[in-house]
């Protein structure tokens, strides 16, 4: 499943996380998916995952190198950082829709466009004014601004349903159209949620105030 | 069998687990299925953490100290916990509170004045790492080297870098730092009862800590932790000692705050009767200076009044440790009470309140940190299988970007060892360096995070802007703090990274304090063995002389009796050299030279009891 590499410590070739001649720990290869042993897919099976994390936890985590040699004991600390990243990665749907996305080759990291998605125009003219507001210390238009919250919060409901359909059919078909679809409704569903984040923020600096 | 039993093998090297706490410091080690604190000299298993350079040069630690708070307070050192780390401009409101007494010249490294030397907040609890490691050797009679040191969980980079080099300073192998809750959770057992969710609530002298676990045969995942470095019973003595100025200061007439060995006094009081409102429901503040008395009764009631808004302080990270932990009150199976704070009943109240479940309080809350820390030694030197511990990061980590905000890399309560990598380039042509910046902390803008360190990108290839590409990869290691390196992606050569933490000691002044501190235990090592071979030359050479009077001895051969009285007086002409060795082989002469000596008395000892037996 894993990568070729050559064991640092008795120089033969092999795939595995530990050397299947010698024993010794190797380098990881930097794949989540490889480190977990899984196939990729979009739709994972959480219990699996983490019952995954916690038998690859107690075979790398560096306590149980202490004392071995300076390379093991750096591979170890390697291999956890990589299987910690990898967990904290696959677990969240988003994040780990993105990682797909990179792992074949779009570009996401560039794309934080400030430009408004066109169907929400309104909805973000009429928030900003709401802040603006009451900002100013006009108090009139918080229902307003709740509601605003309350209607970002089931727009991501829904995104959140439509990505699940998405993934079910990337993983069916593995076809890159569906791929640049997911790419499209994140970049909705990252904006959306920056709205919710900035409604929040008021109503928490309004908490404080009281 | 010789007169003397046999002097221990150096057995395979042991790792203890030590707790440097704010007001005290404990040592404890794995005993085969079970952590053991290991008492001092003294017998106490507390080591107060303080620390006296006397008139004469000697260093003080632990309850010798403690008395020279009062004799020489300008010569004593405590709660220096509450330095490690910081800097001069971080500490202004603790120099209100505590009469640290700050040299010149302390901008990224505070240097504390005591007589006519100053020390680091590092070097000072060497000094009372150095006491523990003694305890423990003197314990084993083998020397100590490994050791796992206890911190707060919610200790930044620096912090931990502090207590890190304390341990390099005072010769200690620093195999891991663990979070002071996780340790406690370790000690307590519970993955023995159950899989569930438990919280610890760490309640200390100086800091407060509350973590939340998940239990899972064995595996200990913290989900997330939260605290306060500088909360903890310590601000409970300052306002009680406020109140007893005051209440001075109108009944004698008379400004005490700035006198103080009188301040000393007077928190020694407080503290006795905080801890007696632990127990009864009222207790006296007694004071008495140059003759006048002070004495003011303090009822449980108004006590719980005044530490109210302390133990309220504690409640914000709690409610804020659920919701990271994505975990609500109900789904908390067992609470777990740590540190000396939470044995007042306000405290265990607000907890119960809070979590809706009776804490455990089973284990000494003095100790359970320390217990847990020889758990995790165990854990490290492989004498304790199948537990392990996954702990988090408590701060989220970043770099400055445009305009002072904070990119974030690494969110805080991430599982720990975890990495980031960020791709750095240059904005103008030729360019050759890139300056980063590191901070940990919450907040949108660096100004308003902690600085960890700033690195210089160097010898970067002068290209055009934008396209160099050098790809900087960020990883927190299993003790929590941060480890940079750097590669040029377009010529895949690792690339050097010199970085300066904003606060802290560097490595050049670490190597320093070892070299110093070495040079003295060294002397003070060899001192110390060559006591101890002595000691043991004096028990075999009384016992030898004993066993004259004995039957046995007549019946050795001529030959026997003399290589016996060779051997005595040999070991009499090394007895006062400096070499222990050479002490140790007389003994090792004289205690073969016995060995018929001693049979023969165990044969002798035996007929005696068959004759003295009615049959």
């Amino acid at each position: 499943m894993n990568s070729k590499s050559t064991c640092w410590q008795c120089g033969r070739a092999g795939y595995e996380l530990f050397c299947s001649h010698c024993g010794a720990l190797r380098a990881p290869a930097a794949d989540f998916f490889e480190l977990f042993g899984m196939e990729e897919q979009l739709s994972l099976d959480a219990g699996e995952l983490q019952r995954r994390f916690y038998e690859l936890s107690r075979k790398l985590h560096p306590d149980l190198y202490v004392r071995k040699s300076e390379q093991e004991r750096q591979n170890a600390v390697d291999a956890s950082a990589l299987l910690n990243d990898g967990y904290r990665t696959l677990r969240d749907p988003v994040k780990r829709a993105e990682y797909v996305l990179k792992r074949h080759g779009f570009d996401i990291g560039e794309q934080r466009s400030k430009d408004v998605p066109p169907e929400l125009l309104e909805e973000v003219f009429e928030l900003n004014m709401a802040l603006e507001e009451i900002r100013g210390g006009d108090e009139s238009a918080r229902d307003q601004l709740e509601a605003a919250g309350e209607r970002f919060k089931t727009m991501l409901g829904d995104i959140d349903r439509e990505l699940q359909s998405e993934f079910e059919r990337f993983d069916a078909s593995r076809e890159s159209d569906v791929l640049a679809s997911i790419r499209r409704i994140l970049n909705r569903r990252r904006y959306i949620q920056n709205l919710v984040n900035e409604v929040e923020k008021e109503t928490l600096a309004a908490n404080e105030r009281k | 069998m010789g007169l003397q039993i046999d002097f221990g093998h150096p057995a395979k090297s042991r790792v203890v687990g030590i707790d440097l706490g704010t007001t005290n410091s404990l040592v404890a080690y794995m005993d085969l299925t079970a952590p053991k604190i290991i008492p001092g000299a003294d017998g106490d298993k507390l080591v107060p953490s303080v620390v006296s350079y006397t008139e004469s040069g000697e260093i003080l630690v632990g309850n010798p100290a403690r008395n020279e708070l009062i004799t020489h307070p300008e010569r004593t050192a405590y709660s220096v916990k509450r330095l490690m780390g910081r800097g001069r401009a971080d500490i202004e409101d603790e120099l209100k509170l505590f009469p640290f007494r700050i040299a010149p010249g302390s901008e990224s490294v505070i240097r504390l004045q005591l007589g006519d030397r100053t020390f680091t907040p590092p070097e000072i609890s060497a000094a009372v790492l150095r006491q523990l490691k003694q305890n423990a050797e003197a314990f084993f009679a083998e020397p100590v080297t490994q050791a796992v040191i206890t911190v707060p969980a919610y200790f930044n980079d620096a912090q931990r870098q502090a207590t890190k080099d304390a341990g390099r300073i005072a010769g200690l192998e620093v195999l891991r730092l663990v979070n002071e809750p996780t340790a406690a959770s370790l000690a307590y057992g519970l993955d023995k009862r159950q899989n569930g969710i438990i919280a610890v609530y760490d309640l200390g002298g100086g800091t407060f800590d509350i973590s939340i676990l998940r239990l899972q045969d064995g595996l200990f995942e913290v989900l997330a932790t939260n605290g306060d470095t500088h909360l903890g019973g310590d601000d409970i003595d300052n306002l009680l000692i406020r109140i007893g100025l005051e209440d001075i200061a109108s009944e004698w007439g008379e400004d005490l705050s700035a006198n103080q060995e009188a301040v000393q006094l007077l928190r020694r009081a407080v503290i006795k009767a905080k801890e007696q409102l632990s127990f009864t429901p009222a207790a006296i503040i007694d004071l008495e200076y140059r003759g006048k008395r002070y004495r003011r009764e303090l009822t449980r009631d108004v006590f719980e009044r005044i530490i109210t808004p302390i133990v309220d302080r504690t409640l914000g990270p709690c409610r804020a440790c659920l919701a990271d932990a994505g975990v609500s009150i109900d789904q908390i199976d067992e609470v777990v009470l740590v540190g000396g704070s939470t044995r007042i009943p306000l405290v265990r109240q607000a907890v119960e309140n809070l979590f809706r479940a009776k804490p455990h309080t089973e284990l000494n809350p003095d100790e359970v940190v320390a217990l847990g820390a020889a758990v995790q030694a165990g854990i490290l030197s492989g004498e304790v299988e199948n537990k392990l511990l996954l702990d988090v990061t408590p701060l989220s980590l970043g770099i400055e970007t445009m305009g002072g905000v904070v990119s974030k890399l690494i969110h805080r309560n991430s599982t720990i060892p975890a990495s980031a990598t960020e791709t750095f380039t240059t904005a103008v042509d030729g360019q050759r360096n890139v300056l980063i910046h590191v901070v940990q902390g919450e907040r949108e803008l660096a100004k308003d995070c902690r600085s960890l360190a700033r690195f210089d990108l160097k010898d970067i290839e002068p290209l055009p802007a934008g396209m160099a590409r050098i790809e900087v990869r960020f990883l927190i290691d299993a003790n929590g703090i941060l480890n940079v390196t750097a590669k040029d992606l377009r010529t895949g050569k690792e690339q050097s990274v010199d970085v300066k933490p904003s606060y802290g000691l560097s490595d050049e002044q670490v190597e320093a304090m070892i070299r110093e501190s070495f040079e003295k235990a060294e002397e003070d090592l060899t001192a110390r063995q060559v006591r101890e071979a002595r000691l043991d030359a004096d028990t075999i050479l009384q016992a030898t002389e004993k066993a004259k009077q004995n039957d046995a001895w007549f019946e050795l051969t001529d030959e026997e009796r003399a290589q016996i009285d060779r051997a005595v007086n040999e070991l009499l002409v090394v007895y006062h050299s400096d070499d222990h060795l050479l002490i140790r082989a007389k003994i090792d002469q004289l205690n073969s030279a016995t060995l018929r000596l001693a049979e023969n008395m165990m044969n002798t000892a035996v007929r005696g009891a068959l004759k003295g037996t009615k049959i």
